[in-house]
């Protein structure tokens, strides 16, 4: 790693602890801006900005609401960021030009190790434009005539929207016909509507819940009507693709040992016990636990059924043999373990259609549940002191 | 021109808070005993300060001849009795309807249906055409209301293209009282008010219509025979319902304005060019 220089480094810091303390006020914190003082006189021009800022350390207020940030500020900042960037990039010894923002990440958390658990509270380095909010620019020129016809509706970005969503419904309905069409559901399958949230954040206004839903229905109303691409782009805009959770799903390549036979192996967990265990393609039903046959490790009928229940919803009961290590928690938190451990190894060897009904049984998911703590001022978990009147 | 006349100071003062707001042109056509007297105050005119005082002829020039005359943009032209007649603009509701203040316009009652008079809506929409026309060609900012979901989209796409401004949603309560608030400290209030439809969409009086007087801003409206004339400072009785008759009402605004600003292009260019003036003066045809 190359040796930082001192000024490269107190400037960095001085941009860092900018955002770092920009950051933590903006959460709600108990720092106080005075507390700044006594640190370097190079970057007094910094300091400046920190107090003139005024951020606010009132709790539970969502960050910069009222704040207006003038564009000179903005283009300052962005400004001292890339140089910072450069600065870090330096400092780790890397190429200043391909400085990724996952480097800087990782640069920071080297550099600033922080045992905070919250992770918002942790020293970042983002640019600008993640930082402060957008906000509107001017809306009129020198002379005072304001740039957007519908400017004085306080709306103009969504009405504007909603003048051209109209506009394209009723040039369909001129050349088509009133009637919805036929439509294949080419990609409303896989996406979804903008939700309001990522509505007013494109639009930089606020919306309230009738505009939303008045909004969506003229989406709606456009997208049954048969469009052409423009108006296709148009409703395009405001999807959001979802990613499609069977397709999530991990499938472990299956192995070969010295002998030739397929196996595949795969882990699990529940609670505190973590299980490992190795499906062989052909077998005859045999399980082993921690080098014991399964019936001498779980005495316990109901344990056993757990082992079962891959197989048996795949019709697989003596297909299939099983080796698997077990440590940690209980009896029926390993046996849990390894009914996860064995199906995820399963999906190695069927099709992708029994991995899909795996999913939905809820074989392939692992159980969150964790033993929840005790709280002081009671007696377990939930339970309470018992209560006497007097 | 007395209704331009008397609506000139309220244009200077068009939707300013401070006297250091105004443009720059506005300021010097300013007629006063501040312009000449300051000017001597500084000593004698030399030639190098003859550029601001040509500058404030100009301006003279261009804001005052129109006053002049009494229809500077020949609205006349437009429009007559009989292109109304064809737009149904005579057709007022049935005479249970009626508001008490619309019968001086209202011709008579044909099978319980109120007629408007034409001619008397002819004299009223050749004063607001004019009106809208000066505004426009001063460089006003005009804006279109109108609450009737049947023509919002059609009103809409006239303010585009007259590069004025509409609004046809909901009306929040201080857009015009509250504006520094809403908008900013700066903001801009409209000059001209244009209502195209002056009741809302529950029959009662458009809030803008008392918001507008409140702030002295001159209203053009399009009064039905179940309307209130009262606040609107020119009222045109007419049709408000048909299709016809509000695409004309937006066609003859549209134009208008357009030709107000084609004039005010014409007229920059002829007085900025003093050499070019003698050559276009008999080119341009005023």
């Amino acid at each position: 790693m190359a040796a930082p220089c001192v000024s490269c480094g107190r400037a960095l810091s001085a941009r860092l602890s900018l955002t770092v303390r920009a950051s933590l006020a903006r959460r709600p914190g108990h720092w106080k801006p005075s507390a700044v003082d006594w640190q370097m006189g190079a970057g007094s021009q910094l300091l400046k900005l920190i107090h003139t800022t005024a951020v606010t350390t009132k709790k539970n207020v969502p960050a910069s609401r009222h704040e207006v940030y003038t564009e000179d500020f903005i283009k300052k900042q962005i400004e001292e960021f890339n140089i910072g960037k450069r600065h870090l990039a330096n400092m780790m010894g890397e190429d200043p030009e391909t400085f990724t923002q996952e480097d800087i990440d990782r640069a920071i958390a080297y550099l600033f190790p922080s045992g905070l658990f919250e992770k918002r509270a942790r020293p970042i380095m983002k640019h600008p434009d993640q930082i402060f909010p957008k906000q509107r620019a001017i809306q009129w020129g020198k002379d005072g005539r304001p740039f957007h016809f519908l400017f004085y509706t306080g709306k103009p970005s969504y009405y504007s929207l909603m003048h051209e969503g109209y506009g394209k419904v009723l040039q369909l309905e001129k050349h088509k016909g009133p009637l919805p069409v036929k439509t294949q559901h080419r990609d409303l399958i896989g996406s979804r509507w903008l939700i309001k949230e990522e509505l007013e954040e494109m639009l930089v206004e606020n919306l309230s819940d009738q505009d939303y839903m008045q909004f969506i229905r003229l989406l709606e109303k456009l997208s049954t009507l048969q469009c052409g691409p423009a108006e296709e782009e148009f409703v395009q805009r405001f999807r959001r693709g979802v990613a499609i959770q069977s397709k999530k799903q991990l499938i472990e390549p299956v192995q070969y040992d010295e002998r030739g036979m397929a196996f595949s192996t795969s882990e699990g967990r529940r609670k505190s016990a973590t299980a490992k265990a190795v499906v062989y393609e052909h077998g005859s039903g045999e399980i082993s636990v921690n080098g014991m046959g399964y019936l001498h490790y779980f005495p316990v009928l109901q344990d056993r059924e757990q082992l079962m229940f891959p197989f048996h919803f795949l019709d697989r009961l003596g297909k299939h043999d099983v080796t698997c290590t077990v440590c940690g928690g209980g009896r029926s938190a390993q046996a849990g373990a390894i009914r996860l451990a064995v199906a995820k190894a399963l999906c190695s060897f069927i099709t992708e259609d029994e991995v899909e009904w795996m999913r939905q049984a809820g074989l392939l998911t692992s159980d969150p549940r964790v033993r929840e703590r005790k709280k002081p001022g009671q007696e377990g978990a939930r339970r309470k002191f018992t209560w006497k009147k007097r | 021109m007395a209704p331009a006349r008397t609506a000139l100071p309220r244009l200077l003062c068009a939707g300013v808070r401070s006297a250091r707001r105004w443009p720059g042109f506005l300021r010097k056509a300013t007629p006063g005993p501040a312009g000449p007297s300051g000017r001597m105050l500084t000593g004698a005119p030399n030639p190098a300060r003859s550029e601001p005082q040509d500058d404030h002829d100009l301006q003279r020039k261009i804001l005052d001849l129109p006053l002049k005359h009494s229809d500077f943009f020949n609205v006349k032209e437009l429009f007559s009795v009989k292109s109304l007649f064809e737009a149904r603009v005579h057709l007022g509701h049935k005479a249970g309807c009626r508001h008490r203040f619309m019968e001086p316009y209202i011709f008579g009652s044909r099978l319980d249906q109120d007629i408007i008079d034409l001619e008397q809506t002819a004299s009223h929409l050749q004063l607001a055409l004019n009106f809208t026309a000066h505004v426009a060609y001063r460089k006003g900012i005009i804006l279109f209301v109108s609450r009737n979901r049947q023509f919002m989209h059609l009103i809409e796409n006239t303010a585009q293209n007259c590069g004025e401004y509409a609004h046809t949603r909901y009306f929040k309560g201080g857009l015009l009282t509250n504006a520094q608030l809403l908008f900013g400290p700066e903001v801009r209030l409209p000059d001209l008010i244009i209502f195209l439809h002056t009741l809302n969409n529950v029959f009662e009086p458009h809030v803008a219509v008392r918001d507008a007087a409140k702030m002295n801003i001159p209203t053009v409206g399009i009064v039905d025979t179940n309307c209130n004339p009262c606040l609107i400072t020119y009222p045109i009785p007419g049709n408000d319902d048909s299709p016809p008759a509000v695409h004309l009402y937006c066609r003859l605004f549209c134009t208008t304005i357009n030709r107000a600003k084609e004039k005010r292009r014409q007229m920059e260019i002829l007085y900025q060019l003093p050499s070019v003036k003698r050559a276009e003066d008999s080119g341009t045809a005023n």
